[in-house]
């Protein structure tokens, strides 16, 4: 058995299709999605965990990557240096699970660690390099 | 009932000066009218954060003994012109590291020397009768600089362009990470807290306004390059997308880096984020409709960054109420809009201005000299052969 967290990016035309649970059927992966963010129309993410026999979860990520979804591997979790974060909002720019936001009344930057899909997108984005990923 | 500026100045030092940030006082302005805010409102602060490649500073390091003219410096690793007099140099923000190449520049070395952190130097020069040496090696920190100023050539832009992506690659501009088909949309204006975009006919910014730079205090030096004016400007007299700019000066003995921040753009480059507050005098009714605009009266395009060209395609005109909303229809999608400049810092720089006025600390001056409002922009032209 083995256990793999990944981090699905589905092109808005795949969003209709019900590639997980064909992969759950055909491939015996059981598969835990521990967050989702997903919009008709949308490109769509989601945190998933894939448990299974070693081979039936590589064959089942290969089947995902043929149906034209994006696999990557997913970090442990994200630190924000949030006291000299300057909510300039360049970071939310990526994040496409509307994890990280700024808006109104304070216009202050917010994380919404329940929306986080650990997708690693927005580390790179920071112009003052306050996010770090863990591993 | 026309204010002026010695009135202002008479009023703040008493104490007894009404002052309002630009949001307040849009707000007073939508309920009471502009005739009644200009009566009771003397002074407007504006103030912005964000990304302003076209900085950069000043320093003179005092001379060694032997002395040296220095001809090619690093500090930091950073290459900075020196080709100003022997121990006078110009630390160009968007300057990069030789050895850390996009992740450290210019930018880093500015927060750095106002965070009292030593920096490397390294030049080499040739030698003279009078400045004899080749090369030297040392630490310096900002105490140790005679004079270290920033000299911003183009800051404080009244409005911006708006970003957008194409194609099916994401894209590393200076507009940030711009994600394929249409993925998001940034946007960089503090828009109803910029300057400018409080006196668009320049009437009270001009050369020699005292502002808040990066947390002191500096002073409006000239236009900003590529200052350019005659851009379509709506209904409400402001411009359209990028047009006029600043040249700001400012002693960075006084700065704090809370204000004023080096940044690097991924796969782009080192730039410096500066915090800038102008105040705004109101002199008379006019000023007082100028200074009541809001985001929704603001507007500017967005434009395809997917296109390496001087001349990007133009996709839609939005106001700044829209693109803060966090979402803005683009070829029949919502697409998720992000800002590049800080709206509440900017929001915090006008409060603090707000609060040095209202302390006497800090009062208004009347332009030595105007800001041009005319003339347009060249272009670089290639030619060969020609004289
Ligand atoms: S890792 Fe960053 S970009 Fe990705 S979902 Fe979490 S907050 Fe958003
Ligand atoms: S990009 Fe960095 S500084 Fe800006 S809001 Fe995000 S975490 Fe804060």
């Amino acid at each position: 058995m083995m256990k793999r967290r990944v981090v699905l990016t589905f092109p808005p035309e795949v969003v209709e299709r019900p590639v997980i649970s064909l992969m759950i059927r055909d491939y015996d992966v059981i598969t835990n999605i521990l967050r989702a963010e997903v919009t008709e129309g949308e490109v769509g993410r989601m945190l998933v965990e894939l448990e299974g026999d070693g081979g039936n979860v590589k064959n089942g990520v290969q089947y995902l990557k043929d149906q034209g979804v994006t696999v990557e591997e997913a970090i442990k979790d994200i630190d924000l240096n949030d006291t000299i974060c300057t909510s300039c909002g360049v970071c939310t720019a990526v994040c496409l699970t509307g994890a990280l936001t700024v808006g109104p009344p304070d216009f202050k930057l917010t994380l919404d660690k329940d929306r986080c899909i650990l997708c690693g997108s927005c580390v790179d984005a920071c112009p003052f390099r306050l996010i770090k990923v863990r591993f | 009932m026309a204010k002026s500026y010695e009135e202002i100045n008479e009023k703040i030092k008493k104490g007894r000066a009404v002052v309002l940030t630009a949001e307040e006082m849009t707000e007073l302005v939508k309920s009471e009218g502009a005739g009644e805010a200009a009566g009771k409102v003397d002074v407007v602060t504006t103030g912005t954060f964000g990304p302003m490649c076209s900085s950069g500073a000043f320093v003179n390091f005092g001379h060694s003994d032997p002395p040296i003219k220095m001809h090619r410096l690093w500090l930091n690793d950073v290459p900075v012109c020196a080709d100003v007099a022997a121990v006078d140099a110009y630390i160009g923000a968007a300057a990069i590291s030789d050895s850390e190449g996009l992740a450290y520049g210019g930018g880093h070395i500015i927060q750095d020397l106002i965070e009292g952190k030593r920096i490397k130097l390294k030049s080499t020069a040739i030698a003279t009768d009078c400045y004899p040496r080749k090369e030297i090696e040392t630490e310096v920190a900002l105490s140790d600089l005679n004079q270290a100023y920033l000299f911003n050539p183009r800051n404080a832009y009244e409005n911006y362009a708006s970003a957008t992506n194409s194609s099916e690659k994401t894209i590393y501009t200076y507009m940030g990470i711009l994600l394929p088909n249409y993925g998001n949309i940034t946007y960089c204006s503090a828009g109803q807290l910029n300057p400018l975009l409080n006196d668009p006919d320049y009437r009270t910014i001009g050369i020699g306004t005292r502002i808040f730079l990066g947390g002191g205090t500096g002073y409006v030096a000239w236009a900003g390059t590529q200052h350019n004016p005659e851009v379509e400007r709506n209904d409400n007299g402001v411009p359209v997308g990028p047009s006029g700019s600043l040249a700001l000066i400012g002693d960075m003995k006084t700065m704090d880096s809370k204000f004023i921040r080096g940044a690097r753009f991924h796969r782009y480059g080192v730039t410096l984020y500066v915090g800038i507050g102008i105040p705004i005098p109101i002199l008379d009714e006019d000023m007082a409709v100028r200074t009541g605009i809001s985001d929704e009266d603001i507007e500017t395009y967005i434009f395809d960054y997917s296109e390496p060209s001087r001349a990007r395609n133009r996709l839609k005109k939005v106001n700044y109420r829209e693109l803060r909303s966090g979402k803005v229809e683009l070829k029949g999608r919502m697409v998720k809009t992000a800002p590049l400049s800080s709206f509440k810092m900017s929001r915090e720089i006008a409060g603090i201005l707000k609060q040095r006025i209202l302390e006497g600390a800090f009062t208004v001056s009347r332009p030595v000299e105007e800001l041009p409002r005319d003339g347009g922009l060249n272009t670089l032209e290639e030619r060969r052969g020609e004289r």
